[in-house]
């Protein structure tokens, strides 16, 4: 089914599109490219490298891969299981679950900060219990950045791995299954296995969001260095006191964001993979 | 060539649908946005002794402080003005210099310090020498009951305490950071909020235990948090320049817009909200 599908899809692609489309699509992607070449040529290069080894740059650096690394490591442990009950069980409001869940995917960022405030707040629903007992405080530290990031990447996560064990061939594990294996002992070597491109790509696309977040973690962690400050608070405050600065840090979570899609290209695009090796 | 005949005729009554539906969004947009207007210019009309009529449009880029006045302040204007519309742009004073600099379509600049001021007037958007309208004081604001009973700037320092406050690029984070010196109080911040209006929200939801901000700020927030006065000869007194812009359009409704602030009116709607006057 889904070959003669690729195959019907091909034919198609082979004719050129009609010049007025071609036309459209190249406005468009002059309209992605310029503020990057505009950035590029604004990035003052002869002192780049001094800029991006100062104290200030570095500590947000590293901070921001910490939280970052830490937040996608969350969002597999929490994702996948998610995911896995998302795709396989129909249980009633299965549908407003999952839109429970992907909700912060299109949320302001600011306002997911602000619905963090009051539930892990101080005087949150749950951030007042935690800190009478345990005294443990997510804002304004390094946890609360790595909460807002989860926060908001997770559904990425979420996302992708449920399109995968949607589309996935249930058969092997089906097989497995029969000849044995536990449900969980499949799932860890059938059903994973075979999904996992399309984990990758989800654990990929949230680690790229959570180090761009900047809307829910200055709202709900607050903005100071070495524990809150991550990359993008750091390019917003440095427009004002070293733009500069503002522009190297920029340039270099430009390349990282499109070393991340370039490697990304096939596994993402999925289904469509033909109609991009056509052009 | 026969496939491609069908799918414009498929298109086009969905086009146009959504144009028809586009338009009567924008049309009810604009019936609201015109009674809304006029609720907000038929306030008081009597008072005016304005001979020429202006109108056209003015954009206000104003200090975050400002907020509560300058939004009576436009709403007296364009009561006296009813054929100008008003927008005022608000944020951290040095934000709003850098939007200047940047090319934002801005008319008048009002900044909470004269330094920012200065950085706008350097890059040259400064159009005429900027007049000093109000001044400000600052005060420890504090969580509702004061629990941590903070009564000085010396308090700040407590271990434990959450302080907040600006990067010292706005102008309240300079202030502050002026204050606390002369006090002799060295205090480590827990964030820098992006403008003043953060350290106030980050104090009244309880994030926060205190903050300096400008006293108008602590009136404006209201019962949620509690207002610690810094005694005159620790504090700091806040300057307020404004200044028309060279990107101003209408020069003559800018030039109006300044005069009214420094008249008698504008200067009691300041005071009403509790600035000083120069």
């Amino acid at each position: 089914m889904r070959k003669a599908h690729q195959t019907q899809k091909r034919a198609v692609g082979l004719n050129r599109p009609p010049a007025v489309i071609i036309t459209i699509a190249t406005i468009a992607v002059v309209f992605f490219a310029l503020p990057f070449i505009g950035l590029l040529l604004r990035v003052p290069w002869s002192n780049a490298w001094s800029l991006l080894t100062t104290d200030s740059s570095l500590i947000a650096l590293r901070l921001s891969l910490e939280t970052s690394l830490s937040a996608t490591a969350l969002a597999i442990v929490f994702g996948i299981p998610l995911a896995w009950v998302l795709a396989r069980y129909g249980f009633p409001g299965r549908r407003m679950v999952r839109a429970l869940c992907l909700l912060s995917l299109v949320l302001p960022p600011v306002v997911g900060g602000v619905a963090l405030f009051t539930a892990y707040g101080r005087r949150g629903l749950l951030g007042d219990p935690l800190f009478d007992w345990f005294g443990i405080r997510l804002p304004f530290s390094t946890a609360g950045v790595v909460l807002a990031q989860t926060f908001i990447a997770m559904p990425f996560l979420v996302l992708t791995v449920e399109a995968a064990l949607r589309g996935v061939d249930r058969r092997p594990e089906n097989a497995a299954r029969t000849l044995g294996a536990s449900q969980w002992f499949a799932f860890r070597k059938v059903t994973l296995p075979a999904i996992r491109p399309a984990l990758i790509a989800g654990a990929v696309l949230a680690w790229a969001r959570a180090l761009g977040e900047f809307g829910a973690t200055i709202t709900f962690a607050g903005n100071f260095p070495g524990s809150t400050q991550t990359m993008p608070l750091s390019v917003y405050l440095a427009l004002e006191s070293n733009p500069g600065q503002a522009l190297v840090l920029s340039m270099l979570m430009i390349g990282i964001s499109f070393v991340v899609l370039l490697s990304l290209r096939d596994r993402w695009l999925g289904g469509s993979e033909n109609g991009e090796n056509s052009l | 060539m026969t496939l491609r005949q069908p799918t414009p005729l498929r298109i086009r009554p969905q086009g146009r649908f959504t144009l028809t539906r586009a338009v009567l969004v924008t049309l009810l947009v604009a019936v609201l946005a015109a009674s809304l207007g006029g609720c907000s210019s038929g306030n008081s009309r009597a008072g005016s002794t304005d001979t020429t009529t202006l109108s056209g449009s003015l954009t206000v880029s104003a200090a975050a402080s400002l907020q509560a006045a300058f939004t009576e302040i436009k709403s007296a204007f364009q009561s006296t003005h009813p054929e100008v519309k008003v927008t005022v742009n608000l944020g951290a004073s040095s934000t709003l210099a850098q939007q200047i600099i940047n090319g934002a379509p801005v008319d008048i600049f009002a900044s909470a310090d004269e330094p920012t001021m200065t950085t706008v007037s350097s890059a040259g958007f400064v159009a005429a020498e900027p007049v000093i309208f109000a001044t400000n004081s600052l005060a420890i604001i504090v969580r509702k009951g004061n629990p941590l009973e903070i009564l000085s700037l010396a308090d700040l320092a407590q271990s434990g305490l959450i302080y907040v406050t600006c990067a010292p690029t706005v102008p309240i984070g300079n202030y502050a950071e002026q204050a606390l010196q002369k006090a002799r109080v060295s205090v480590s911040p827990k964030s820098f909020e992006p403008d003043v209006k953060g350290i106030v929200t980050k104090v009244t939801s309880g994030e926060a235990d205190a903050g300096i901000v400008y006293a108008t700020d602590i009136t404006a927030a209201g019962e949620n948090a509690e207002n610690v006065a810094i005694p005159l000869d620790r504090n700091i007194i806040a300057r307020y320049p404004i200044a028309m812009l060279t990107t101003a359009k209408n020069t003559a409704v800018a030039t109006a817009w300044i005069a009214f602030l420094i008249s008698p009116q504008g200067q009691s709607i300041l005071r009403g909200f509790g600035f000083d006057s120069p």
